[in-house]
């Protein structure tokens, strides 16, 4: 049961990661492409726009629960993503 | 098409997939480790000989849209994770000595336990077997259509040699470039890519075609820098004011 337990964890950790709802994002943006493009109109600026909103809605959100500033250098060791 | 044209266009399209290829081993390979890597490209070419040996001429006939989509989005959705976390290390939200202590516990964890990188590992396949699957749905395409799938297949064993000398030049310098730093870059490459494909998976029709892939990275990049920015100005402001 364990192993099952830490396969669906992997791939949880894998496809979704820290923030749920970026992958939640994509597949709704990815999902309205496809809508968009069935009705008929150009399709291909659904997916960048929700991308780059989501993305900033992601980081804003840390940001704003994110009282002590840490570090301000850009350098750093390697670890996951 | 002239059998100069063919070559050509073979050689092209193929070494335009591998560089895709060979750009998310080589970040793999630096950020995670070359065993993760290189298993991964291992198995990705053992699945796609089995692949092109069993079903032959009928690999023109898979869904590549379909595949573009399923993978597209699972790219997508894992540059994102990549695209973030380098944003809020950059950007000063995330420890970055923390992620020192991460490091080394990593390290250390992977030198005493015989495990294996899987995150390196899938990330590895996955690039290879979908260009490798690109690669021969145009040998088989180009070559098909002009009745000489030899020519096409050698034109991209020739792009397959240049590419991998390429990336045996570069790797080296590469692995000096500082981390988080290469993975912002890995972040917006795969996120365009993902953008790219999920896009054309989901029917959208780019208005430059495959040139939109140049665009796409160019925005992405501009953005993350953007917002790097704005949290960056946005934390100093927060500093002065305590």
């Amino acid at each position: 049961m364990k192993y099952i337990v830490r396969f669906v964890r992997f791939w949880y950790d894998f496809i979704v990661g820290d923030d749920w709802t970026i992958a939640l994002g994509v597949v709704v943006a990815v999902c309205s492409t496809a809508i968009v493009h069935h009705l008929g109109l150009p399709a291909w600026p659904v997916l960048p726009l929700v991308v780059v909103v989501g993305l900033f809605l992601s980081v804003d959100r840390v940001r704003r629960s994110h009282r002590v500033p840490v570090d301000m250098g850009s350098g750093s060791k390697r670890s996951d993503g | 098409m002239h059998t100069v044209v063919l070559f050509a266009a073979a050689f092209l399209a193929a070494a335009v997939e591998m560089v895709e290829a060979l750009t998310i081993v080589l970040a793999v390979g630096v950020t995670r480790g070359w065993r993760a890597a290189a298993s991964g490209v291992l198995v990705a070419l053992v699945a796609l000989t089995f692949i092109i040996a069993v079903f032959g001429q009928a690999i023109t006939r898979l869904p590549i849209d379909t595949l573009r989509l399923v993978v597209g989005t699972v790219l997508l959705v894992f540059g994102l994770q990549w695209l973030r976390k380098a944003i809020l290390r950059a950007s000063g939200l995330k420890a970055l000595h923390d992620e020192d202590a991460i490091f080394r516990n990593e390290i250390d964890a992977l030198q005493h336990t015989p495990g294996h990188d899987w995150y390196g590992f899938t990330i590895s396949f996955k690039g290879v077997f979908l260009e490798g699957l690109e690669v021969a749905f145009l040998v088989v395409t180009f070559g098909g259509t002009q009745h000489n799938v030899g020519l096409a297949a050698l034109a991209s064993a020739i792009a397959l040699v240049a590419v991998v000398v390429v990336g045996l030049l570069v790797h080296r310098p590469l692995s000096r470039v500082p981390e988080n730093t290469l993975k912002f870059g890995v972040g917006i490459m795969l996120t365009s890519f993902g953008i790219f494909w999920a896009a054309e998976g989901a029917g959208a029709d780019w208005p430059a075609g495959d040139a939109s892939i140049l665009v796409l990275l160019a925005v992405v990049c501009s953005i993350s820098f953007g917002i790097v920015a704005m949290m960056r100005r946005s934390l100093r402001v927060e500093v002065v004011a305590r």
